[in-house]
Formats: structure tokens, sequence, C-alpha cells
């Protein structure tokens, strides 16, 4: 089931490059918190020909920013591909549906399915968290879309939306010991592939990576490994200290503590690109997942650095 | 039981403002074990309304009544033959109370002097923790007796999020996370596969007003159409 008759579920180029056995490198950007389509199309020039698909967040974050759709439209127009960013806080599973139906009629052909942020880190701290369905049902809800063309509910869909599902994954949260099965659970929901959270705890990443693998996961979907390079040493604490599910060794803080003054931004960076080396010899890893957070115009030196440049090409 | 917080002193003062003769109702149930609605509260902000109208130079009369349960009808009645003499009712029970106290004066504005605040248990005195949300499709027989729609900020039934934070919920350190809870009390249990199972997207039935019939008193009709 699921498979169309050219051999693959959505045809998107991301799931090309990942079905081709090509190690994908994906991007990320945020849309502005205004009208300012230009600014899009600026992130977007950046990471133009660097990376092979985009992820547009959805209200990172629990702020309001232009919608998801919207700036994956406009990223369509400008030649590459977005990966739809859809988060459950926001709208329930009708307006979901409608969403995907009306990113599809436009061209978007990857989602990543999100649990969403609470709306007390936002803007809108006091507005109602809608969680109709949670990010495992928003997958199995896709999944039903594309593999037998009905909605949520059983009618059935005039030309289903073909969507390659993603799903998010963090091993650093706790129970560590659940995490893997979280991961089984996103499988069997119907996720194609997993972009973890970004990571910094390489041993920790390393273990997770292996569980799965020993359990046979990392041959069901593709696993993208998170990496956000660090700009600063205050992020690195930031990071560390205030964002939950995040895991920040000491040894990276004290690393870019050590690089000097002025010079913690080019270490971020060259810790990133070891660990990307790394990520491209990984067993169970499939690709990297670049979240390169208001440092887009930075894409392309890294991809350079990381040698994952020139992208593949594919028909 | 139904907990609830009283409102605070000028969101009262100012529904009362221009009512001169207001009859203040108590409920001697779960209001009155939570210290916010009997007939000890009721005197107390009473007294305090009588106080501040004074010295707003706009004397009320405010008397205080309390029943042992506003939500049943035959306790109701017993206001039958007072609420006459007031401009206004003021009620310190659950929106349930407030609501049937309202439904049987339907010619007196009521007010309601507190804010319910769920279905909760008694931690310590004085101190009351949410453990229901009665949404009417109880879970709580696979996630460990610890209810995911209550307890978990997101209401997840597949938890947890990526933002569980070292055994606590991403809103706040102090907030544990329910399925951080659900996963160890389960593990504990070895029942953990109730949890591996994809729980599906509820049907919701709290979106609408519920009525409850229990078997053996519906009406014959009614129970005959099902």
């Amino acid at each position: 089931m699921g498979i169309d008759e050219n051999g693959y579920k959505a045809g998107s180029r991301l799931e090309k490059i990942l079905k081709a056995g090509q190690f994908a490198f994906t991007g990320e950007l945020g849309p502005p918190r205004g009208t300012g389509a230009d600014e899009v199309r600026e992130k977007a020039a950046h990471l133009k020909n660097s990376v092979d698909s985009v992820n547009i967040t959805d209200n990172q974050t629990a702020v309001v920013r232009m919608a998801s759709w919207a700036a994956c439209l406009i990223l369509i127009q400008e030649g590459l591909e977005p990966n739809f960013q859809m988060v459950c806080r926001d709208r329930n599973r009708l307006a979901m549906q409608a969403d995907i139906l009306g990113a599809y009629a436009h061209g978007v052909r990857n989602m990543l399915c999100l649990s969403g942020d609470h709306c007390k880190f936002g803007d809108h701290p006091t507005a109602r968290g809608v969680f109709d369905i949670d990010s495992m049902q928003l997958i199995q809800m896709v999944k039903k879309m594309r593999d037998e063309g009905q909605f949520q509910s059983g009618g059935e869909i005039e030309h289903p939306p073909k969507i390659f599902i993603g799903a998010a994954a963090n091993p650093f949260a706790e129970p560590y010991e659940w995490r893997v099965h979280r991961l089984a659970k996103k499988i069997e929901a119907g996720v194609d592939f997993i972009q973890t959270q970004c990571i910094y705890n390489m041993d920790r990443f390393r273990k997770w990576v292996q569980e799965a693998n020993d359990m046979g996961l990392t041959e069901q979907c593709y696993i993208l490994a998170g990496v956000t390079p660090m700009k600063s040493v205050g992020m690195a604490r930031y990071m560390q200290n205030k964002v939950p599910g995040m895991d920040v060794p000491d040894e990276i803080i004290d690393r870019l503590k050590g690089a000097g003054k002025g010079k913690a931004a080019e270490e971020g960076i060259k810790i990133a690109c070891e660990q990307i080396e790394e990520f491209k010899e990984m067993k169970g890893v499939h690709g990297v997942h670049l979240m390169a957070i208001e440092w887009e115009h930075k894409v392309p030196e890294i991809a350079e650095r990381a040698k994952v440049l020139p992208r593949p090409t594919v028909d | 039981m139904i907990v609830a917080k009283r409102k605070p002193f000028d969101e009262i003062t100012e529904m009362l403002q221009g009512y001169k003769k207001v009859l203040n109702v108590g409920c001697g149930t779960c209001v009155a074990v939570c210290l916010v609605g009997g007939e000890k509260e009721v005197s107390v902000l009473n007294a305090e309304i009588d106080m501040a109208r004074k010295l707003a130079d706009a004397p009320i009369q405010i008397d205080g009544y309390t029943v042992e349960r506003q939500c049943d009808r035959e306790y109701l009645a017993l206001l039958d033959n007072k609420v006459d003499d007031y401009d206004a009712i003021m009620s310190m029970a659950c929106g349930v109370g407030i609501q049937f106290l309202a439904e049987r004066f339907p010619n007196k504005p009521v007010f309601p002097a507190v804010d319910t605040s769920g279905l909760a248990v008694n931690q310590a005195v004085g101190w009351y923790e949410e453990r229901c949300r009665s949404c009417q499709k109880c879970v709580l027989g696979w996630t460990g007796g610890i209810c995911p729609v209550t307890m978990c900020a997101k209401g997840l039934y597949n938890g947890p999020c990526g933002g569980t934070n070292k055994g606590n919920c991403e809103i706040s350190p102090d907030q544990p996370c329910a399925w951080y809870m659900i996963y160890e009390r389960l593990r504990d249990q070895d029942r953990l596969d109730h949890i591996k199972k994809i729980e599906a997207a509820s049907d919701w039935r709290d979106q609408v007003p519920r009525t409850l019939v229990q078997p053996g008193y519906e009406k014959p009709e009614t129970a005959k159409a099902e």
C-alpha cells in the first residue's frame, strides 16, 4: 500500500534522494513575523542548491508567524522543495486536513508532523491549545489520507494528497529507555522519515541509533540527524539550561570557550561539520537536518565544509 | 470533588454595583469542603461586601443562606419563599449550582462569587489538585491510573512529547510530566505493552451539553428509541 506506479509514496525530491540511498541534507527556514515575502525569498536564496528540502516551521515556539503552508508556496515559487511542518497545537483535525489538501494542491509533497510547543512559551500565552489529535494521530491521519484516500473520519477524498510523512524524535528526553519505543510507535503510525532534535550529546545519540538498529527500526524509516551549529557560548548555555528536552554536554561549552574571543561561532561550525562527517558513516543514519537558526546565510559554507555538496539531482 | 476559587473582590463588587438587597447563597457540599463557598465563607464575604459598600457610601443589605446542595432541586426549593425579598442573588456554589439556581429563579439576576476550577483531590488542607476533565472516555485503565487528558499540558494520548524535561513538563519544572509518570508506573507493573500500542484519535464527547440517564431510569419512549 502507498506506493504509486512510479515506485514512490509521494515522489518528493527528499523521498527520491533517500530511496536512492543518497545521504540527505535538509535545511530549515522560519517564516517572518509579518507579511514580508521577500524575507522568505532572501533566506531561501541562501539555501538553494545547498539542501534537498527546507523545513518551514509552523508558529515555532508558539509565536505567530506567516502560515507555514504560505511560506511553503513562496519556496516552491523560488524553486526549492519545502517540508511543511504542522503542529497539533493550533488547529483541529478539520483545519489540518483542509490545509493538507490545499498545500498538496499547490505542490507540497513533504510534511513534518509535530505536537507543537505549549502556548505558554509563545507570544499568546493565554491562547487555548487545541491538541484535538496528537502527533502520532496526525501521522496516522496523513497516512490514511495518502494510502487509503480517506479522511480521518473515513470519508472518501477525491484525488488524495500524496505526502512523504516525517516526524520528530528526541533521543535525549527522559525516560531514555522509552525513546526507541516511541520511534517504533511513529513507524507503526506510518512515518517515512524522522528528523531528530538537535544533537550535541553524541554518546547518547550513538546509543539511541544503536538501539534503533537493533530493533530494525532504521530499516523501516529514514533517520535524519538534527544539527544546529552553536553561534556563541551564550547560545550553548541557553540551550543547556533553558530549552526543555535539550542535552548540551559541558564539553561543548568548554570547546566553544576554549576557541577564544570572537572565535566561538567558527568553533561551532567546526563541531557541526565534524558531527556531519560522523553521521555520514553512521549505520542507521540516512541524512542530516541542519537547523541553522537565523543563520541561513551560513548554510552554503557549512554544506561545503561538511562535504555534502553538490546535492544530488533527481528526475 | 468539584473545587473553586473565590473571584477577585473587585470583580464581585463590580457585579453587585447598583443592587441594594442581595441574597448570597452558599452550598454545603463540594465548595464547603474546599473552603470557598460554604456557610463560613458566605459570612466572611458578606462582611467584606458590607464594609466596602459602607465605605463607598452605597450601603447594601446582603444576607446569607447556605443550602445543602445547589445542584439538587429539593434544596433549592428552600429558597422559594426568600428570593422575592431581594434584587439579586449571588451564589458561592460551583458553576453547576449557580446555573441551577438561575434556572429556578429566572427573573432574578444571579452572580457567581467563585470561579469553578475543576475536579480535584484534597492533597492537604486548602490544597487541591485537579485530576479529571470529565471527558467521558476514561483511559485510566491503560495509563496506570494517571490521566493524560488532565495531567499532560497538551492532553496527549501518545506521549511523552519531546518537551519532557528530566521527568517534568516543558511548561514548568514544578509540573511533573504525566507521561513520564505513566511510563514509570506501567514499567513497575510490567505493563508497558499498554502504551506501546497507538491510541487512536479521541472521539471527543464533551463538545455538546451532555445528559446522563442511568440504565433503568430512562423514560420508556427514550429507551425504546435507542
